[in-house]
Formats: C-alpha cells, structure tokens, sequence
C-alpha cells in the first residue's frame, strides 16, 4: 500500500516549516542553553527556501521532491544540522528512486538517511544529538505493519525527553559536559517536529 | 539590545558589501557569493589558501584575506558556518592549478560543511587538502568526542601558511606549515558579559552581574567554569597557566596574541598583557613578536583570548612575511 504520494510529500515539507516557524523561537532557546542559539533560526530559513523551491517546481516522483528538499537544505542552511538534515534528505531520495512508497521501501529510506546522518556527523546511539530521534524512527518501523502513526510521535517523544539527561559527546553541547544535563538537545527537537510533520499527512486522507 | 542595523536578515549581506566598498583596491566579492577574495585571485603558480566561518567575528575571516595570507574567506550567517556550495565557489576562485589548502576551526558544522565542499571540488577535479584548527585548551581533547575548538589561535595559521604559500611553496608543504602551527598553538578565553545574535534578539548566555565565564568559546559557548570577578592579573593567569600546562614551552620563543573579544577597551587588553609578558618572563619563554587587539571577536561580547605560539626557525620567518591583509598588514 501507497503510504506517501508526491501531494503528500510536498505537504509533508510545508507542515515542516509550519512547525519550524511555530517552534523557532523554543529551538533557538534550547540551542542557547547547549548551542550557539541559532538552530530555530537556521531550521525555520531552511523551510522557508524549501517551501519556496517547491512552490516553484514540478514534481512527477516522492524522490524528485526530497531530492529538491536535500539540496535546499545543504546550500540554504549551514551549520551542523544543514550537512546532516540535507544528507538525510538525499539519501531517502536516493533510496527511493524509481520506487512506490510503501512501508517497506519508506523504512529503508529511514534506515538509509540515519545511516547518512551517521557518516556525516560520526555520532552513535545516545551521544545526545538528532541522530538518537532518527535511530528510534528506524526502529520504529521495522515492526510488521503499522496500525497507529500516532506511536511513531510517542516513540520520538520520549526520545527528545531521554536526551535530556544525557551528557553529549558530539557536536557544540559535548563543550558543556554535565553542564548539558537537564536540556532537551535541539537537533532532537526538530526532528521530532519533521516525524510529527510526517504523521500529520500520512493521516491524511488521500 | 540597541545595534546599528536596517534588518537582521541582511545583516552579513550589508556587511559584505560595505567591506569590499571599503577595501575595493584589494579584495573582490565572488559575485552571488558570500566569498571575499584577493582582488588578484586566482595567483598563478600559488597554493589558494581558503578559510572562513560564520559571522560575527569580524575582523575574521575578511580581514584576512591579501597578499601573503588567505586568499578567499567564505562568509556564513551569523555564528554559522558557511554552506557546501559557497565554500566552493571559494575553491573555485582561488584554485590556480596549485590545489587549494582548507582551514578549518574545528567546529561540527564547520567541518561538516567544508567537507562536503571538499568533496564537490575533487569531483570537479580540484586538489584540496584542509587542515583543522583546535587551539581552545578550555575544551579537552579527545578523540571520541567533537575535540577542541578553533578560536583565535587560526590567525596564526592564516599568516603563517599564508606566507609558505607566497614563497611558492607545494600543497604539501604548505600543509606541513599550517599543520606545525595548529601543533604550537593554544589558547583560551574568558567573558564578562554576552553578545546578542541580530537575528536572536537576545542574549545568548547570561552571566550575572560579577560572575565571568573561563575558557569561554567564541560563539558563547560555555567554558570551563563561571566564577566571580577577579582582577585582570588573576583571570590572565588562570589563562596562561592553562595554556602553558597544555605544551612545553619551556626556553621557547613565542608569538603572543592578547584578542578582544568585541567589547573589551584596548586599555584593558594591554593591562592583560602586561601581565602575559611578566609571567612568560618569569618562566623564561622569551616574546618574539606581540599583538594586541581585536583579532576574532564574538560581536560585542566583553572579554578576551590569549593565545601562545611556540615558534622555531621556519615560523619566525613566515611569521615575518610581509602581509596586506586589512587587518594583519605587516
Ligand atoms: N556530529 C553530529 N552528529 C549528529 N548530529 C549532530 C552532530 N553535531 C551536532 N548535531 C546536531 O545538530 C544540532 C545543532 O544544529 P545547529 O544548526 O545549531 O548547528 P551548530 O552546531 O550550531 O552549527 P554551527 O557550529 O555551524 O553554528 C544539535 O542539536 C545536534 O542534534
Ligand atoms: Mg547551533
């Protein structure tokens, strides 16, 4: 079964940037607690270009349009999470080139783009970066079929609560050592926005 | 916070553009691009040298940019590192046949986002190699975590491979150069107030009213430790011990750079290295050459960076250089 058309996927991106734009001000407070304090901003101008791109172009494949989110991503976005968000982007194109989009073929695109954020940023299980919320998204779908989306929302939710008492050991909060204590990692966060994003139009009636 | 601005979304926009206004007889802007350039760019038969990061530490990484150092900085927004694309327009004009050499403060993003530049430029056939600068013993050093930071230290390399690379030297040994530096050279900073991101609106850390923070990062991030103020003299020797413990600079000579952080008066800068040259003495490491002043800022945070260079022949010489970058002329 079909669980993301092309409609889909561009609305996928909108909800993302409606949440980035909503969440700005909470992602940029998280990254001044642990960061620099810029990742609300860089998250929400990101969208915004992909948004942008998109109402631009036309789309025949789910591929073409994360294809077209990656690139936007890597050129519009900068920081750790530009490299990492616009490598994920394009590995999940890559990994659904030519393909419908069922179960099957969406959880090989997570399992890659966690793979790509792996590459990229060197970060493992539980070193309090975004790469923990992906790894439980992929775990999350390899159970057989999915029934209620709304676990997948759970299952990143209790994730950006564990990073909260995790110390990091990659990117800007590792400087913090037990000083990160306490603070949901940013990254986290966003990516749960971009899961919860996700759930939202896969309910979707199509 | 009040600040001389006309819209925060085109803060580094308008910061080009006034600096390459103002020092049009020496740098050029790669049009549509972020990357500031050696007017002459790309210098036959030379190894381009190409630096830069996020904004916001002005004079870094523009005012590095001329004969006998960078020759292109690519400009982010604000405290973030540039992307793939414009680093590479950065390779791209600098890159005469000679390869080109990175320099990198090691920074996540940073990292991550001249790699993946790298990686375009050699798949367009481009030899770069890139060297990483982690001078901020405030951070430890580890290699299952991010590492130290590159902070005000990298101007030592800008100048110093900068002027390997005048000489004609290969990629190779200009790499060598940058390397040798990135190995003598630490440093460390501390705050006494915060800065504000234009686009943020607010402070990006609190500190209270007599509290400072040691070993402080140059976007803000958090140091080693916050405690109350002291006199100039005990913050520069918390500093310079630190530093000291990390390499052995005994019966060296070193370069000494005393760097403002944005908000610092100068009449404070030299009272801390007043205090530098004593203890430096008193340890019997004798000061080749000094610098004083605003080198890599953090917008108008108050504080500042100490940073020690260990030096030996070869360094001495290329520190020597001549250099018309605008704000290392020399
Ligand atoms: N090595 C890494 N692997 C995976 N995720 C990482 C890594 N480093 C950082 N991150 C994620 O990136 C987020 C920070 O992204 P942000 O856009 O604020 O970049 P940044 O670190 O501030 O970049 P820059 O240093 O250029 O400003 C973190 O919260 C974390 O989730
Ligand atoms: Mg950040």
């Amino acid at each position: 079964m079909i669980i993301l058309t092309v409609e889909q996927t561009i609305q996928w991106m909108k909800e993302i940037h409606k949440r980035m734009e909503v969440n700005k001000e909470q992602l940029t407070t998280l990254d001044q607690a642990i960061g620099d304090g810029d990742h609300g901003i860089n998250m929400e101008r990101g969208f915004a270009e992909v948004v942008d791109k998109i109402n631009n172009t036309d789309y025949d494949t789910v591929a073409d349009v994360l294809k077209s989110a990656a690139m936007t991503l890597t050129a519009k976005v900068g920081g750790a999470s530009g490299p990492l968000y616009g490598t994920a982007f394009l590995k999940m194109a890559t990994a659904l080139q030519d393909k419908e989009v069922n179960q099957q073929n969406f959880k090989v695109a997570i399992d890659e783009a966690l793979e790509g954020i792996k590459m990229r940023g060197k970060a493992e299980f539980g070193e309090k970066t975004m790469y923990d919320v992906w790894y439980q998204a992929a775990a999350f779908l390899d159970s057989e079929k999915v029934e209620d989306w709304q676990e997948l929302i759970e299952a990143c939710q209790a994730t950006i609560e564990d990073t909260r008492a995790l110390i990091a050991t990659k990117g800007r909060a590792s400087y913090l050592k037990e000083r990160a204590i306490g603070h949901v990692d940013p990254g986290s966060m966003s990516s749960f926005y971009m899961f919860e994003a996700l759930v939202s139009v896969l309910e979707l009636e199509v | 916070m009040k600040k001389v601005l006309n819209s925060t979304d085109q803060v580094v926009e308008e910061m080009l553009d006034g600096f390459v206004t103002a020092h049009a007889d020496s740098v050029k802007r790669i049009p549509d691009t972020t990357v500031i350039a050696r007017k002459d760019a790309p210098v036959s038969g030379k190894v381009g040298l190409v630096s830069g990061g996020g904004s916001g530490h002005e004079p870094a990484h523009g005012g590095y940019v001329g004969k006998g150092m960078l020759d292109a900085a690519v400009v982010g927004e604000v405290f973030t590192s540039p992307t793939p694309d414009q680093v590479l327009e950065g390779i791209k004009a600098t890159d005469s046949g000679s390869g080109v050499l990175l320099i990198i403060k090691n920074y996540t993003g940073d990292v991550m986002n001249f790699d993946m530049a790298a990686e375009l430029a050699e798949a367009e056939g481009i030899t770069v190699e890139k060297v990483i600068v982690n001078d901020d013993v405030a951070v430890e050093d580890s290699t299952f975590t991010t590492g130290r930071r590159g902070i005000a230290g990298t101007v030592f390399v800008h100048k110093i491979a900068g002027a390997i690379a005048e000489s004609g030297a290969s990629l190779a040994e200009v790499k060598a150069a940058a390397e040798k530096v990135i190995k003598n050279v630490r440093s460390m900073g501390v705050a006494l107030e915060s800065c504000t991101v234009p686009a943020a609106g607010k402070p990006s850390f609190t500190l209270k009213e007599d509290e400072v923070e040691i070993g402080i990062g140059i976007h803000g991030e958090p140091g080693i430790e916050r405690v109350p103020l002291q006199s100039a003299n005990e913050i520069t020797s918390t500093l310079v011990a630190k530093i000291l413990a990390d390499i052995d600079y005994t019966n060296s000579e070193v370069a000494v750079l005393v760097n403002g952080m944005g908000a610092t008066p100068e009449m404070e800068l030299f009272i801390v290295h007043r205090q530098v040259a004593k203890m430096l003495g008193e340890k019997g490491i004798n000061i080749y050459k000094t610098w004083v002043g605003e080198y890599m800022t953090s917008l108008e945070m108050t504080g500042f960076s100490i940073s020690l260079l260990k030096l030996d022949d070869q360094l001495k010489e290329a520190l020597d250089g001549q250099s018309d970058a605008i704000a290392f002329r020399l």
